[in-house]
């Protein structure tokens, strides 16, 4: 009987072995094993796998209608089921296994020392080391600015009255967005229009101004502007001079005794000027006044610049003149 | 299989010994550890969106004249760039959702870098020995508000355009080399030379993503050189870290977490509309448009701009230095420079030039904890601000009044809040030691008894 069991026992060992080694050695922890984790995980990749496919024929139909949102639900459903597959596989399928251990040490003074000393006894190969490291910094230094020269090509920089170009000269025709000359008798009091020099590129700073009408009475155009403003009408630069947003909006109040008065403003930072002062800044984080286009009146009742603007267009910088 | 390919490994790259280690690293748990993971997976949606939307754009400025299915637009001149983002939108199957996707990505790109900064800032992780994981950190930051101001610029829409405005002005702000800068990185005076497109996409497709690319390699790197840091609890301490290991255990959340952040970003990206470009239109110099709000992380710029009075600093009548400057540059540069000095301004204050890799809690640092909370909510009043007029469409409240309310409250309320939080800080460690006092004054009581 004992032999048979022994026997019985070396046959189970022989069978078994290499799994109990196995067991033995493990290096991740057996969990208990869950069915029912598992067979979310299962459904959970089978409803990816659906709205995956569901993406897929979304995008072949034609023409249905919200096919974008269609498609961001399908492709969107897919990637939040295979991360709930994920988490549950974490959460309830792996065993809880919780790991220790060293932080790296903080210093390594052995190697630290070696490689100070590999490098500085390298250095006694060299007898003028100073001299040497001092031609070589230098070249160093000469390729350095050799490769960066090329840079200089990508603008003008050193050309700074760029910034001062304007396309504005007297006699130059004021037109609208649609290219039909501005007539004096069209320009409306609260009315604000959009004007660019005839024939030239409207793609620049200093090409559009606002052109609007104020009473002859309520102007106060600083000294030397007599005349600039015929029959009430102003034109300013219609690029703020803060951050360079064009003026889209105007100020032109319905009760006078009431509302504040009429102004420019920039919508972009809400700076506001003044246009019966000038220009002049009323509030805002604006610096200097927009410069005003001198205006005159043809013989064909056409408006025409008078001649350049009153200062330089557009946002400030270094050295710029403040009117 | 596995012990073939492993073998395969092993012995063509010796990664056996490297494998082994990698599996079993120890992650220390914690929710707010995932808030660098989120920025990590918002950027692979970004490259994986931005490398489709690059098969149809063309960063062009030459002027074109629409023709396709959006009719309010027909027949508009308007450059290629601005076109071929459109006809991307309406017109190819998908391109929406990719774009809206890439667009909600960006926005939530930061917001996860933000969060990390403040989780790593507010519990001192920042501490030797990952000051240089820090300042990697930030250059990221940074790289990341520049590269998502050139995505949206880089759309030439009326929106792109005003920005793009705006950041000419503040180039041009800058003291003595401004005007001569502005003009070599525009090509000519605004809107600038043609290539300047080609800068833009350049820097936008290429330049930049390796350069964040490559900084997140090694911002992962010096992570893992060093270790995770962890919260303080039984069996933790500076020379022991505890926690899941990466196989089997941390991957399958990390994976989920990568599965998940895409999953919310292609949700947002296909219901939620952003940016819906041909509904702004083409720019032109000429033109801008009232409320324009730029994507979030600009907010704080824009208030800055809008904040500060009209100075203009100037000698005579000359211009030193124009008023853009001092919102749209000296702002954030100097938010920046105290995030960048501020784990050597708290070592040199402190005298503390241990090993840190226990975290803090807020209230374990009180002077860190109230200063960061009073530079945080100094930033968040000017990006409020920067919505002011929104206040103003939606609730009628005086802009010029806002105005002067926010230009003291961005002072007022950064002292509050740091006395507050300071005090705040001090009270819990208090109560915390009465609550230590309490339970051992029990004990000794029970022991006795």
């Amino acid at each position: 009987m004992s032999r048979v069991r022994a026997l019985f026992a070396a046959l189970l060992f022989l069978l078994g072995l290499r799994r109990a080694v196995a067991e033995r050695r493990r290096v991740v922890p057996r969990g208990r094993p869950s069915p029912r984790a598992e067979a979310v995980v299962l459904a959970l990749l089978g409803l990816a796998t659906l709205c995956s496919a569901g993406f897929v024929a979304v995008y072949a139909l034609d023409r249905i209608p919200r096919q974008t949102q269609f498609l961001g639900l399908t492709l969107g459903l897919a990637l939040a089921f295979l991360a709930a597959a994920c988490v549950v596989v974490a959460r309830r399928v792996l065993p809880d296994e919780e790991v220790a251990h060293d932080y790296p040490p903080p210093a390594h003074e052995r190697e630290r020392e070696e490689v100070v000393r590999i490098v500085e006894e390298s250095k006694d190969a060299f007898t003028r080391r100073r001299l040497l490291g001092l031609a070589a910094g230098g070249a160093g230094a000469a390729l350095g600015a050799a490769l960066i020269t090329p840079v200089v090509s990508l603008g003008p920089f050193l050309d700074t009255d760029r910034l001062r170009a304007s396309p504005w000269s007297r006699g130059r025709r004021l037109v609208g967005e649609d290219g039909r000359p501005l007539r004096a008798g069209d320009i409306g009091f609260k009315e604000f229009y959009t004007a660019y020099p005839e024939g030239a590129d409207r793609e620049q700073v200093a090409a559009p101004v606002v052109v609007v009408r104020l009473p002859p009475s309520a102007l106060r155009l600083p000294d030397g502007r007599t005349g600039w403003a015929p029959h009430g009408i102003l034109a300013y630069s219609k690029v703020c001079t803060h951050a360079g947003c064009a003026i889209a909006l105007y100020r032109a109040p319905l009760y006078e005794p009431r509302e504040p008065k009429p102004a420019l403003v920039c919508p972009c930072h809400y700076s506001t000027f003044d246009p019966a002062a000038g220009g002049t800044v009323l509030f805002g984080p604006a610096g200097r006044p927009l410069p005003q286009l001198p205006l005159l009146i043809d013989g064909a009742g056409h408006l025409r610049a008078a001649g350049g603007f009153s200062g330089p267009v557009g946002p400030s910088w270094w050295g710029v003149r403040m009117k | 299989m596995i012990r073939g390919a492993v073998r395969y490994l092993d012995e063509h790259a010796g990664a056996a010994p490297f494998l082994r280690k990698a599996l079993r690293y120890v992650f220390p748990d914690h929710w707010s550890f995932l808030l660098g993971e989120i920025a990590m997976y918002a950027f692979l949606v970004l490259v994986a969106t931005g490398v489709y939307l690059a098969f149809f754009f063309d960063p062009s400025t030459a002027h074109t004249v629409y023709h396709g299915s959006y009719a309010p637009l027909r027949g508009q001149e308007m450059s290629r760039a601005y076109a071929s983002v459109v006809d991307l939108s309406l017109d190819r199957k998908a391109g929406l959702l990719i774009r809206q996707t890439h667009h909600w990505a960006a926005d939530v790109f930061v917001v996860a870098i933000v969060l990390h900064l403040l989780r790593i800032f507010f519990t001192g992780a920042f501490r030797k020995p990952r000051e240089l994981t820090y300042y990697v950190g930030l250059v990221m930051l940074m790289l990341a508000l520049l590269e998502g101001f050139l995505g949206y610029s880089l759309v030439d829409d009326l929106l792109s355009g005003m920005g793009l405005a705006i950041a000419y002005a503040v180039a041009l702000s800058l003291p003595l080399v401004g005007a001569n800068l502005a003009l070599l990185l525009w090509g000519a005076p605004f809107p600038g030379d043609p290539a300047f497109w080609s800068r833009m996409y350049i820097a936008h497709v290429l330049v930049l993503p390796i350069l964040i690319g490559t900084l997140l390699a090694l911002h992962i790197a010096l992570i893992v050189a060093r270790h995770h840091t962890q919260f303080r609890e039984p069996g933790r301490s500076e020379r022991r870290t505890v926690g899941i290991p990466a196989f089997p255990g941390y991957a399958p959340r990390s994976i989920g977490l990568a599965f998940a952040v895409a999953a919310v970003l292609v949700l947002l990206g296909g219901l939620v509309q952003i940016n819906p470009v041909w509904l702004w239109g083409p720019y032109h110099v000429a033109q801008g448009t009232n409320g324009a709000q730029p994507d979030w992380y600009l907010g704080w710029l824009i208030g800055g701009l809008r904040l500060v009075p009209g100075w203009d600093f100037a000698i005579g009548d000359y211009t030193v230095v124009p008023n853009a400057f001092w919102g749209g540059a000296a702002f954030p540069l100097v938010v920046f420079a105290i995030l960048f000095a501020w784990p050597s301004l708290e070592r040199r204050v402190t005298g503390d030039r241990a090993v840190h890799n226990l975290l803090d809690r807020p209230r374990d640092a009180p002077w860190r904890t109230a200063i960061g909370a009073a530079l945080f909510s100094w930033v968040a009043l000017v990006f409020l601000f920067g919505a002011a007029d929104r206040v103003y469409a939606t609730f009628g409240v005086s802009y010029v009044v806002l105005v002067w309310v926010f230009r003291v409250l961005v002072w007022v309320v950064p002292a509050v809040v740091l006395v507050v939080t300071r005090r705040t800080c001090l009270a819990l460690q208090e109560l915390e030691r009465l609550e230590h006092a309490k339970q051992a004054a029990k004990l000794t009581a029970s022991e006795s008894a």
